[in-house]
């Protein structure tokens, strides 16, 4: 472990135990997080890029889920085998979490004063006057107009993306050294996307955050991230430098996702590609290359064996038949 | 706010007036009448009677008399109990039922939420169980057959509450204890199961989640994120089961000889007591109209994104 990684996560499994089975939702993830980078997790939606970050910060919803095993090194400790009131330091304090629907994950009936000075006061041990500053002051960087006064309103009284300036605003109001944003433009509009893009950019930049940005969409990492992580059914199947992986896709399924990105500089009149089929359920899948139905290159080894995973240097990896060991 | 409440006013007359039409007519159409006696009075002296009451006018004439005097807060004399207007007898009444009414709504409310909260976050443990076991039986057993079975137990056996009365009388506030457990079981039941319900999904929403990942303790997220959400549909069922609660207190002050205007209703439609059961009735509307009122006002103060303008 270098000295610059500050999260370790390593053969993390959870599962949904389920009247249909057992839903292996993440099954053997594994990847590091130096200090500052952005780190990009990307795969369609159900790949279980929202339960893995859950995972991380030890709130799967339980029953009907668990950690069934693996660890997670933050600043040298195991998260997992933490006493529930450190777990409790740590979240929203060390690692924050912003998610996809701005709409529904403020609480309407509180101002948004009194959320944010909570967060500030639990963690910081400030007094309330002076959280309420310190809240108008991330407000204020996170691009809010007029926060002395918007501060003292309701979350319907903003727009959506208004709403996600005020959870990003929330979620580094303790200068957190990870931010985990788990599809935090998804769900808003196509103009205002960029903008809040450009915004965990410019203020992880600044407070020196890592940041997890989880996306199902290549093209919302191509400019922000450092390094990549693509999951499919529960498991990583490519991992490396952003730049490696969009000059040198090995994974088919990561061609696949690179193909379907729109390009500007390629005005095409064809259709967007998209890759054909239906992600796998991934209740009682079978041990075999769980992206084989729909993989042009799949062989007979693919039907039977999940691939090797192929470490083809130090940051870089990938979980297909046709690299590694296979070959 | 002030204009919500005006607007909110106005609207109520129209109401109003109609369940009084509906219940003059209603009530006169009935077989039998105040003086009707299995001794026959003689005709003359029914005849003075008649004229004192005005009753050998038109229909349509007392009905526009009733309404003027309605109007002027006179509910008129009573046809029965010839020493009292009907002003003074629902005059004592009145509060008799709405301490009764009042104090079972809250004892619903405060045990229903309370078991709800419990249940919720011993969701399908026994007490989870047990609760909900509860809150079937007391939505399901009318209490005619509840008020009896108290007064057995508690009253007859065990000799612990006595089995009647008021608070006036010598058992003082002990007499309460029955009608008003009789009266608030099925809606502490109701309120019980809602909240269950309605804390479960607010537990499961994203902004708890949200407060959740914040590091705040479970306590503080239950008592600061979770439970004003979770109240909201209780406080829209306040006015139904307020409604219900006085309407069953008709039932209940029978049961335990409580000397509300709901023993006074009974007794008035036995007797063709005209007035007194059309001033019970207008009592009866105010009340209900008055209650979904105050529900509304509160519903507003609650909820942040219901303004009235
Ligand atoms: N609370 C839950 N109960 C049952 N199944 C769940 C729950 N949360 C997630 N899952 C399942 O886990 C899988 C991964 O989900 P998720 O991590 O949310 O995917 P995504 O990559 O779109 O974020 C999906 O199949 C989903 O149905
Ligand atoms: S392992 Fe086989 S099926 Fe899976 S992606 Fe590689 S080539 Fe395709
Ligand atoms: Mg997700």
């Amino acid at each position: 472990m270098t000295d610059d990684v500050i999260l370790q996560v390593k053969d993390l499994k959870a599962y949904f135990k389920l009247d249909e089975g057992l839903l292996k939702a993440v099954d053997g993830v594994s990847f590091d997080l130096r200090k500052g980078e952005t780190l990009g997790i990307v795969g369609e939606s159900g790949s279980g890029k929202s339960v893995t970050n859950l995972a991380i910060m030890r709130l799967i919803p339980s029953p009907p889920g668990r950690i069934a095993g693996g660890e997670v090194e933050f600043m040298g400790k195991d998260i997992l085998k933490m006493s529930e009131e450190e777990v409790r330091k740590i979240r929203g304090n060390k690692i924050s979490m912003i998610f996809q629907d701005p709409m529904t994950c403020l609480n309407p009936f509180l101002r948004i004063s009194t959320q944010m000075v909570e967060t500030i006061v639990l963690h910081q041990g400030l007094d309330k006057k002076a959280a309420k500053d310190k809240a108008i002051e991330m407000l204020k960087l996170a691009g809010i107009p007029a926060p002395e006064k918007r501060i003292d309103q309701y979350p319907h009284q903003f727009s959506g993306g208004m709403r996600q300036r005020v959870m990003i605003a929330m979620a580094l109001s303790c200068e957190p050294e990870i931010l985990i944003a788990d599809e935090p433009t998804t769900a808003l509009d196509v103009t205002i996307q960029a903008q809040i893009l450009e915004l965990i950019n410019d203020l992880s930049a600044r407070l020196g955050t890592a940041v997890i940005l989880i996306t199902h969409s290549l093209g919302v990492v191509a400019g922000m991230c450092d390094a990549i992580c693509v999951m499919y059914a529960g498991r990583i199947v490519e991992r490396g430098n952003a730049d490696e992986i969009f000059a040198d896709p090995k994974h088919p399924y990561t061609q696949g996702l690179i193909k379907s990105v729109p390009r500007l500089d390629k005005i095409s009149t064809q259709r967007l590609y998209s890759i054909p089929g239906q992600p796998p359920n991934v209740i009682n899948l079978p041990d075999c290359c769980p992206f084989f139905p729909r993989c042009e290159r799949a062989m007979d080894v693919c039907k039977t064996k999940y691939p090797k995973v192929a470490e083809l240097s130090a940051k870089r990896s990938v979980a297909c038949w046709l690299y590694g060991e296979g070959k | 706010m002030s204009r919500f409440i005006v607007r909110r006013f106005l609207s109520v007359i129209p109401t109003f007036l109609i369940i009084v039409t509906l219940s003059f007519f209603l009530i006169r159409l009935a077989p039998g009448g105040p003086f009707a006696r299995e001794k026959k009075i003689p005709p003359e002296i029914l005849a003075n009677i008649m004229h004192k009451y005005h009753m050998d006018e038109p229909l349509i004439n007392q009905y526009f008399r009733y309404v003027g005097d309605v109007l002027h807060f006179d509910l008129g004399p009573s046809f029965r109990y010839k020493d009292h207007t009907v002003n003074e007898l629902l005059g004592a009444a009145f509060p008799v039922s709405i301490t009764l009414g009042v104090v079972s709504l809250g004892l619903a409310v405060f045990f229903g939420t309370l078991v709800g909260i419990i249940s919720a976050l011993r969701q399908n443990k026994w007490q989870d169980y047990a609760a909900m076991s509860v809150a079937v039986l007391g939505i399901s057993i009318p209490l005619f057959v509840v008020g009896p079975i108290l007064m057995l137990v508690f009253a007859l056996k065990l000799k612990w509450l006595p089995t009647s009365g008021w608070i006036n009388s010598r058992a003082g506030w002990t007499t309460i204890i029955m009608p008003s457990m009789t009266l608030m079981l099925p809606y502490f039941a109701y309120i019980a199961r809602m909240s269950r319900g309605s804390i479960i999904e607010v537990l499961r929403s994203d902004y708890v989640r949200t407060a959740r990942a914040k590091g705040l303790k479970e306590t503080v997220v239950i008592r600061k994120h979770v439970l004003k959400g979770a109240m909201l549909p209780i406080v829209t069922y306040l006015g139904p089961a307020f409604s219900g609660i006085i309407t069953g207190s008709v039932v209940v002050e029978q049961i335990f000889v409580v000397p509300g205007i709901g023993k006074i209703f009974v007794q008035s439609a036995l007797n063709r007591d005209y007035t007194v059961i059309m001033g019970d009735v207008i009592v009866y509307s105010i009340i209900l109209i008055t209650a979904n009122f105050v529900v509304d006002i509160l519903y507003g103060l609650l909820d942040p994104r219901i303004s009235y303008k």
